[in-house]
């Protein structure tokens, strides 16, 4: 079943602020900033230089500042503050680099905008080493509308990224996130796409009932997700650009939750309960059929895949409290992987499979913890508690996103995977909830 | 550093947005009365009729309370049981919607489990004293429609709770 699905702008109801700044200045209500909570010793100091401008009028955004602030929430980087920076050199031969080692700078990146005409700007910038001076890139942006600006800085810094530390960035990628605003019978709900520093919301679902569990298809084209809508919980497919979805789960009996996209994108795993009792099942989207994963008579949900679709990482209370399970996709027997704590919920997976990063809940204390299975399961916790969920990787492991709460308000935290900087995403009159990191972006 | 104070005020105004947001009001389901108030059940011979679920002292209380992360049905409950599954006895053509809630410690899809494993034992302890299991159904909300929003044991033992919710009197 298609049903279409209008698709609305949301500029008034998705005003993300971020608390604390580092790089303070005039706080525009839509702005983000960096909340650096400590231990940046190691971060490699550099400086993101204004990027000149010849011709054409002042741009929108300033593509320094994008650059700046996602290095910043990366935990990688320490960008110096703008108000910081004393010299404006606009290309390689402009650098004094005396100046910068002064300042104990590592890399500068300078850059320049042309305009292109129709609306386009061309952007080119170079990433030098200060203490070699060395240029390691240096490049041309193909030409870019005025209005994705933000979109361009994010790329730019994502190669910049790549050049420095040897890992792909994944600041020009998406999250999708859960808003509720309102009270009592009033209260909406929508399903919102962002960039990754939650600039430019866009609402792909609204519902008068609960949303939960957006999760991106492989190619980043659809989001899966969860909605009470109908009365009971039912699993829509809804493709975000065309805005048309596809109820895959409805059982009338029980609940229909808690998908996940297969590496391949064919598939979902998914918690139904029509059987009796809440079970894994498999469903393959071109045939719809269901393939059941477990016959206990435990609570078994929240399944995530490993990268190579082998297996599937699970919630089960089969031990008496929730704890994560591992089962061949094909099904089986499960092995449970989590011992750490009185109870572990709702794994996610890094790409490479070698980090889980699970809900730990000890007394009343829930916190994002992340177990490696590279270092004979060690685990690591990267948030404070008390009431954190929800966790969901970066395309390149390098963040993750949770959702925490401020007082009664539900709010998203960003925080890099040492667990060392952390940046709150807050709605101004809602909860936010459900974060989901999407996939790397194609150009 | 000049920057420590930028930092504080725009801490501080965000913070003073965040304490903004409003306690919900949403109709509060009555509080679980101690089990020595109760009434016993009507005599089997006093048939139920739709005028005493409003009036009746037992059948006006709709929700179980559970503790947490458990779904077995306390004492001081058996007695709300009994009397709406003599109802449902009464009435045949009567019909319960059990919806399950969870408090908010845990994920959400997890306690959309915890919420059903709930409606399911309420389900199965009127079905055992004598409702049948065609005039009950069970729908889990998880942790999605708390009635308090506090961060304490309080308000979370208000919102680990079944609704029992007559769809057909």
């Amino acid at each position: 079943m298609i049903k279409p699905m209008r698709k609305f702008s949301s500029n008034f109801a998705l005003i993300l602020l971020l608390m604390a700044g580092l790089f303070a200045g005039p706080v525009a209500a839509q702005s983000l900033n960096v909340d650096i909570v400590g231990g940046v010793k190691t971060a490699t100091p550099i400086v993101v230089v204004p990027f000149a401008q010849q011709g054409g009028t002042p741009l929108p955004t300033d593509i320094a500042d994008v650059i700046r602030n996602d290095f910043n929430r990366s935990g990688k980087f320490r960008s110096l503050a703008k108000s910081d920076i004393v010299e404006f050199p606009a290309q390689g031969s402009d650098i004094k680099f005396a100046t910068w080692r002064l300042l104990k700078q590592d890399y500068i990146v300078v850059g320049r905008i042309k305009d292109a005409g129709n609306g386009m700007v061309q952007v080119e910038y170079e990433l030098w080493d200060v203490n070699k001076q060395q240029s390691l890139l240096h490049q041309a942006m193909p030409p870019a509308p005025v209005g994705d600006m933000r979109g361009l800085a994010h790329q730019i810094a994502d190669i910049i990224y790549q050049k420095i530390t040897g890992v792909r960035g994944a600041f020009w990628t998406r999250i999708a996130y859960v808003t509720s605003v309102g009270l009592g019978s009033h209260i909406t709900y929508s399903l919102i796409v962002a960039d990754s520093d939650g600039f430019n919301p866009q609402v792909v679902a609204r519902s008068r009932e609960s949303l939960l569990t957006p999760r991106w298809s492989p190619d980043g084209k659809k989001i899966a997700y969860v909605s009470f809508e109908s009365g009971n919980s039912a699993i829509y497919v809804q493709d975000i650009t065309t805005g048309s979805r596809q109820l895959v789960e409805a059982h009338a009996k029980g609940i229909n939750g808690a998908p996940a996209w297969s590496p391949d994108g064919t598939r979902l795993a998914v918690a139904l309960s029509y059987v009796g009792n809440l079970e894994l099942f498999v469903l393959d989207l071109a045939t719809h059929k269901e393939t059941r994963l477990t016959h206990n008579l435990a609570i078994d949900t929240e399944p995530v895949w490993a990268p190579d679709g082998q297996s599937i990482y699970f919630t089960s209370d089969r031990s008496g409290q929730a704890q994560i399970y591992q089962i061949p996709a094909t099904g089986g027997d499960a092995q449970r992987i989590s011992f750490q704590g009185q109870t572990n919920l709702d794994a996610a997976v890094s790409y490479d499979g070698k980090q889980i990063a699970m809900v730990q809940g000890n007394g009343n204390v829930y916190r994002i913890a992340i177990m490696d299975r590279s270092l004979g399961d060690q685990v690591r916790f990267i948030s404070p508690g008390p009431l954190d969920e929800s966790p969901s990787f970066a395309p390149n492991a390098s963040m993750l996103l949770y959702a925490s709460n401020a007082g009664p308000r539900g709010v998203l935290y960003a925080v890099s995977a040492d667990g060392l900087v952390r940046q709150r995403l807050v709605l101004s009159d809602g909860d936010v909830r459900e974060p989901s990191w999407g996939p790397y972006r194609q150009r | 550093m000049n920057k420590t104070v930028r930092v504080a005020l725009v801490a501080l105004l965000c913070i003073g947005a965040a304490a903004c947001s409003k306690k919900e009001v949403k109709p509060q389901p009555p509080a679980p009365a101690p089990a020595a108030e109760q009434p016993a059940p009507a005599p089997v011979s006093n048939k139920y009729t739709p005028a005493d679920l409003d009036t009746d002292a037992c059948l006006r209380q709709r929700v179980v309370y559970f503790d947490f992360d458990k779904s077995e049905i306390k004492p001081e409950f058996q007695q709300i049981i009994a009397c709406h599954a003599k109802y449902l006895q009464d009435r045949p053509t009567s019909h319960i919607r059990l919806e399950g809630n969870a408090d908010e410690r845990g994920t959400r899809e997890y306690n959309l489990g915890l919420g059903e494993r709930r409606g399911n034992a309420v389900s199965s302890a009127l079905q055992a004293a004598g409702g049948s299991a065609s005039q009950l159904e069970v729908i889990s909300y998880g942790k999605e429609k708390p009635v308090c929003r506090e961060h304490n044991e309080d308000c979370w033992s208000k919102n680990r709770r079944v609704e029992i919710v007559y769809t057909a009197q």
